[in-house]
């Protein structure tokens, strides 16, 4: 019977099953952070527990690294924090990624970069951005703190079977059109909520074209959308980005490995649970207004208007976000003036996204109102962007240039948007002080924050010119 | 875990969509390294404005509901951040019972494995609890049931292996530990492959 790939991935992961239980899922990967994992250790130590397999496991530390001056970090309970990390990293053998190592960086951008995700496996972390690397044809999800004690004693999860849902995306996309629009355009178009207990893969011409940098960032995304895994069946793209990293085999191996991925792709005829379609022809680049990232529409278009939504719980939600943000109904997005700009995140921090923003903004001058930063996704992109003279460009423009972290993307660190000002944010979350108490973020593509650094209020990449985004 | 059963308590009506888990608990207090003490943190910036001054209007600065142990809020409850901090800090606070029309599945899983019980009624019955001032609900997970003071009887879906484990407050690592055997079965056929 034709099966999705979903349903690949998860029948050859099951332990053991039961009617009446959900399935004992096997994990490939797990991926360790230093905010979501010290409860757990703790846990093992408590009941005397061992990692089952650090072999499978993989640390480092993103969410609270300071971004410049890495010796000295201030706050007293971030350092006990990061140092917790290393200690039980020592303590259960599991291989760490430490803040002076030249692999550290946001876990969902390193775990692809080291060739740890690969097409077929089960990969969790404690976080919720772990859909990232569905990318790849791998079902990827976050998950709690209890569960990550789970993986480490036992490296399985209990799991119900999620239905499968197809997102179909047809068309071409058009000029300075993004992967990141593409995914704001899907979470405004079915809200932040139309993927809960499923599983999603994109499907349609318009995700087959695309790198794997950028099928990086539309799944990074899916939980925007309540769903805990999106991914995208492996091709000949996702085979060519993973030969010769560290942790793939390489000769016939590899090519043996490069078979088994491809044949992992949804077959001919397979059915999903429930298919959704969005047409290229909707989507312009996009940006949001508001506190969630379904609240968000195309650049050329105002901030709706309050009687635009039916139901009394949108109104409601619609007038509190916009007394927030502190934004007039029916003002024309490009209108919305920016102070702050971030590029970093483990949507949009990779080479690609800095060499995107580099293009934009080259021969140009920050606005003398803007503070704008640019926090590589690892240690990794950081190197080979200044092999390049991204850094210079930056640099140049007025922008800030510093180490790698999950940085304003959370704001957990110092780098911190101040109460009632406007963000140009890479990153994924715009929900009330995300950014910082009080912080008012914008998420949209690195080409279009770049163009806002420099114009200092928001502005349509297509009007702005020559990019290729 | 503590085991959960029958819960008396007035309701907390938080009547808002969508509520992330990022609003639950803020991140600067992400940073402890336990799994208690989370409670005074609890909707921080809703519950108390710059100057850490109680905000009058927000309903956990209701006196009404000061001892409340139900939460009921609307759809979509725990979207965003899978930080288990944010059920931690519900616990800790003293809710045990969560009541909306729909969850974020990480959040649900997450409450799950604390002894909180998240109930999904459908959003007619949830916005006809938001609409009471104070109302005292009994709620039986055995019967499966919320019970209004005027009794009104409202009855909720579960799984039944979550309903099981949450009434016998059971740890799961145990019980998986009981796989053992299983579990190494599937490490010897993946490593022969
Ligand atoms: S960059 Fe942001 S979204 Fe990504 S893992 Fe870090 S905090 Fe989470």
């Amino acid at each position: 019977m034709a099966k999705t790939i979903i349903e690949k991935i998860w029948d050859e992961h099951i332990v053991y099953e039961e009617e009446g239980k959900p399935d004992l899922l096997y994990i490939d990967l797990h991926l360790i952070h230093e905010v979501t994992s010290p409860q757990a250790f703790e846990g093992l130590r408590l009941n005397n527990r061992k990692v089952r397999r650090p072999d499978l496991c993989y640390a480092t530390m993103d969410h609270n690294v300071p971004t410049r001056n890495r010796e000295q970090i201030k706050d007293v309970i971030a350092r006990k924090q990061i140092s917790t990390l290393q200690q039980n990293c020592e303590e259960f053998g599991v291989p760490l990624a430490n803040m002076d190592h030249p692999d550290q960086g946001i876990v969902h951008i390193i775990g692809p970069e080291l060739g740890l995700t690969q097409p077929g496996k089960t990969i969790v972390c404690g976080d919720s951005h772990t859909s990232t690397h569905g990318a790849f044809g791998a079902i990827a999800f976050g998950i709690g703190t209890s569960e990550v004690e789970h993986v480490l004693s036992t490296q399985t999860l209990w799991q119900a079977k999620p239905k499968t849902m197809q997102i179909k995306v047809k068309g071409e996309l058009g000029y300075g059109v993004a992967a990141k629009d593409i995914i704001l355009a899907i979470i405004s178009k079915f809200g932040i909520d139309m993927g809960t207990g499923y599983i999603v893969e994109y499907t349609g011409e318009a995700i087959r074209k695309l790198s794997m940098e950028e099928r990086m960032t539309i799944c990074n995304m899916s939980i925007e959308a309540g769903a805990r895994a999106g991914l995208i069946s492996p091709d000949a793209t996702t085979v060519e980005f993973l030969r010769g990293r560290e942790h793939v085999p390489s000769g016939e191996a590899f090519e043996k490995e490069a078979a088994r991925w491809l044949a992992l792709a949804t077959d001919e005829g397979a059915l999903y649970d429930k298919t959704v379609e969005i047409s290229t022809d909707e989507i312009e680049p996009f940006v949001t207004w508001g506190t969630n990232p379904s609240m968000g529409s195309g650049v050329s278009q105002s901030v709706p208007f309050t009687y635009d939504f039916a139901e009394t719980s949108d109104k409601q939600a619609h007038e509190k976000a916009l007394a927030y943000m502190g934004l007039e109904q029916g003002m024309p997005l490009e209108d919305i003036a920016i102070s702050n700009v971030f590029i970093g995140s483990c949507t949009n921090a990779r080479l690609s996204d800095l060499r995107t923003a580099a293009t934009v903004i080259a021969g140009r001058k920050v606005h003398p109102n803007v503070t704008a930063i640019v926090v590589p996704g690892s240690q990794t992109v950081k190197k080979q962007a200044e092999q390049e003279g991204i850094d210079k460009v930056f640099l140049e423009a007025g922008f800030e240039w510093r180490e790698s972290g999950c940085s304003m993307c959370l704001a957990m660190n110092d780098d911190i948007v101040p109460a009632g000002e406007h963000c140009a944010s890479t990153s994924n979350r715009n929900f009330e002080g995300r950014q910082g108490a009080g912080s008012r973020t914008h998420l949209m593509s690195p080409a279009m924050a770049a163009a806002a650094a420099i114009e200092g209020h928001i502005v349509d990449i297509r009007k702005f010119g020559l990019v290729n985004a | 875990m503590e085991p959960i059963n029958e819960i008396n308590s007035v309701i907390t009506p938080l009547n808002q969509k969508n509520v992330d888990t990022d609003q639950i608990i803020s991140k600067e207090f992400l940073k402890r390294i336990e799994r208690t003490g989370f409670g005074k943190y609890l909707f921080y910036h809703w519950r108390f404005d710059a100057n850490d001054e109680p905000i009058k209007d927000f309903v956990l600065n209701d006196e009404r509901y000061k001892d409340s142990t139900i939460l009921v809020a609307h759809d979509n409850f725990g979207c965003g951040s899978s930080r288990e901090h944010a059920p931690w800090s519900i616990l800790d606070y003293g809710f045990r019972v969560v009541i909306a029309p729909s969850f974020a599945d990480i959040f649900y899983s997450n409450c799950m494995k604390n002894g909180i019980l998240p109930i999904k009624l459908s959003v007619d019955e949830v916005e006809s609890l938001l609409s009471k001032d104070v109302y005292d609900v009994a709620v039986n997970l055995e019967a499966q049931t919320v019970t209004g003071v005027d009794g009104v009887v409202y009855s909720f879906d579960i799984d039944p292996y979550q309903k099981n484990m949450l009434l016998n407050g059971w740890d799961e690592i145990s019980l998986t530990f009981q796989y053992e055997d299983k579990i190494k079965a599937y490490e010897d056929k993946v490593a022969q492959a």
